[in-house]
């Protein structure tokens, strides 16, 4: 039961940067927003992103999926937050898998990706 | 009663370990397993008689032929229909599409209706949304009642002379609902509709007599009644035969050919254009001998004992609800069911690690989901292999689910 060691069911059950993705944009910032589901599973994600001086200053996403999607978008969260825009670009998706350090099986890579899917929707 | 044990010993695959652990095989309205006769038939067709169809003179040619006209027979006669109304195909889904578009296509006119359900599978509903978008019908789907049946009060109201067609599923793959086919049937002729089946779940269950029912057109799959993968049929009554076009078209539904036009072949064969897969029909005959063995009253007999087990040790998890009747009656061996607070990926994925096998997600029925406010559900299923050890491993396995997330 690796899959659900105790760092994912944190995640899942206290997800970061969770709530609601209608952020404001200040002065000198700008908002994008994206949803993105997955069909096979019912999963249904939002995220928001503040882009300031090129750097992705505030994330919010919300939504509802399994722990695998959940988690992972909240670890994903967690990581480009602060970071500048180009840096979450070129993020891959095993870069992503990476950060779960759990062994993900083909029907789970599209739960384990789904927040870096809406992430990048979300980057102009 | 059925000799669990005995049929277990049957099926290869349950032998075998998964993560370890016993394999516990229930996703059977997926896909059932198929016993060593079944396995056997199809390498011994290849083995011995591989040739192709209706096309040589030579003796394998001709053996082949014979062989494949066989199964059609043996199978046509399990669900209480002619050879000359079985038509072969890969499986339910190919079935429908063939009815949409080798019979509706030619025989529906612009304004036309056809009633379906939102019960249905996807396999029952795209074909008939594409079909209705490209020849400007007007596709009426009938509501689910609460408990997760056809709402049959919906369906007369939208029942009318304008109905040409209702398609309707037999039994539900995702609450093992059985609709009154019969009943919709004699609903249908007072309005003179055609009625089209999707017998996926019901012929591997129970028993169908295509002709005691009366419905014009009933597909369903091999593989999901310990047939191989890849073959399924369709059995049409002979009146809609002759006022169908071809499905696909090419060698073998032909009668004679010019460069610029062609006739088509008499009976079943205009529907069956290419090389059969006539390993998979003699396979597929295997599987009906198979269950004919052990008699689909007995098969079902079995399925709800199982249902009912599994319905009260079900009851015993805190938070779980059953999507669906909730009693024996007028169902078959599909149990949905959610956990408050746990995805159904998340469910499957434990009982996994477990051994157990079930399915996760909207099942093919995604306009169901949407309905009852469901994103997605954990479904198990059950068939002639399945015995209370299984359910009991689908209990423990739950348990853990919640040992993990609560």
């Amino acid at each position: 039961m690796d899959i659900y060691r105790e760092e994912i069911l944190d995640h899942y059950k206290n997800p970061r940067n969770f709530g609601p993705t209608s952020l404001k944009a200040s002065r000198g910032e700008r908002v994008f927003k994206a949803r993105e589901t997955n069909a096979s599973c019912g999963d249904v994600m939002e995220m928001a992103v503040v882009l300031k001086g090129g750097r992705l200053s505030a994330i919010k996403f919300e939504g509802e999926g399994c722990a695998v999607s959940m988690a992972a978008a909240s670890m994903l969260t967690e990581k480009v937050k602060g970071k500048k825009v180009a840096e979450a670009e070129k993020m891959t998706d095993d870069e992503m898998i990476g950060l779960l350090k759990i062994e993900v099986g083909p029907t789970r890579r599209k739960c384990a990706t789904l927040g870096l899917v809406c992430l990048r929707k979300a980057l102009p | 009663m059925l000799d669990v044990n005995k049929i277990k010993k049957d099926f290869p695959i349950l032998s075998r370990k998964v993560n370890g652990k016993r394999l516990v095989y229930l996703d059977n309205a997926a896909t059932s397993q198929k016993p060593k006769a079944v396995i056997e038939a199809e390498v011994e067709f290849y083995r011995r008689h591989n040739a192709n169809v209706h096309r040589g003179l030579h003796s394998l040619s001709e053996a082949a032929t014979v062989i494949y006209e066989e199964a059609r027979k043996t199978v046509a006669g399990f669900i209480g229909g002619e050879a000359d109304e079985l038509v072969f195909v890969r499986n339910a889904t190919e079935g429908l599409n063939l009815v949409a578009w080798a019979w509706a296509a030619a025989s529906l006119k612009r304004g036309d209706e056809i009633l379906t359900s939102v019960i249905e599978h996807h396999s029952n509903l795209i074909p008939w949304q594409r079909l209705s978008r490209a020849k400007g019908l007007k596709l009426v789907v009938a509501g689910v009642a609460e408990n997760g049946v056809l709402d049959m009060a919906d369906f007369a109201n939208k029942l009318t002379r304008k109905t040409k067609l209702v398609a309707i599923g037999h039994m539900s793959n995702t609450t093992g609902a059985i609709n009154p086919v019969a009943k919709i049937v004699k609903m249908a002729k007072r309005v003179r509709a055609r009625v089209a089946v999707d017998a996926a779940q019901s012929v591997p269950h129970l028993k169908v007599n295509f002709k005691d029912l009366g419905v014009d057109f009933l597909a369903f799959s091999g593989h999901k009644m310990l047939g191989p993968m890849g073959i399924g049929g369709v059995l049409i009554k002979k009146e809609r035969q002759e006022e169908m076009e071809p499905f696909l078209t090419g060698g073998g539904m032909i009668s004679e050919v010019w460069p610029q036009r062609a006739t088509w072949a008499a009976g079943v064969e205009k529907f069956e254009a290419g090389t059969p897969n006539v390993a998979g029909a003699v396979g597929l005959a295997a599987a009906v001998e198979y269950l004919t063995k052990l008699g689909m009253a007995r098969v079902y007999e079995h399925e709800k004992k199982m249902v009912a087990y599994a319905l009260k040790r079900l009851g015993e998890i805190e938070g779980l609800r059953v999507i669906g009747p909730k009693t024996t009656e007028s169902r078959g061996g599909v149990i949905s069911f959610v956990m408050e607070g746990v995805h159904a990926h998340d469910i499957a994925q434990v009982l996994s690690s477990e051994g157990v096998a079930v399915r996760s997600g909207h099942h093919c029925t995604m306009p169901l989901h949407k309905r009852l406010k469901l994103a997605a559900t954990t479904r198990a299923s059950f068939y002639i292999y399945n015995d209370k050890k299984d359910v009991d491993a689908l209990i423990d396995g739950l348990k853990k689910v919640k040992n993990v997330f609560t």
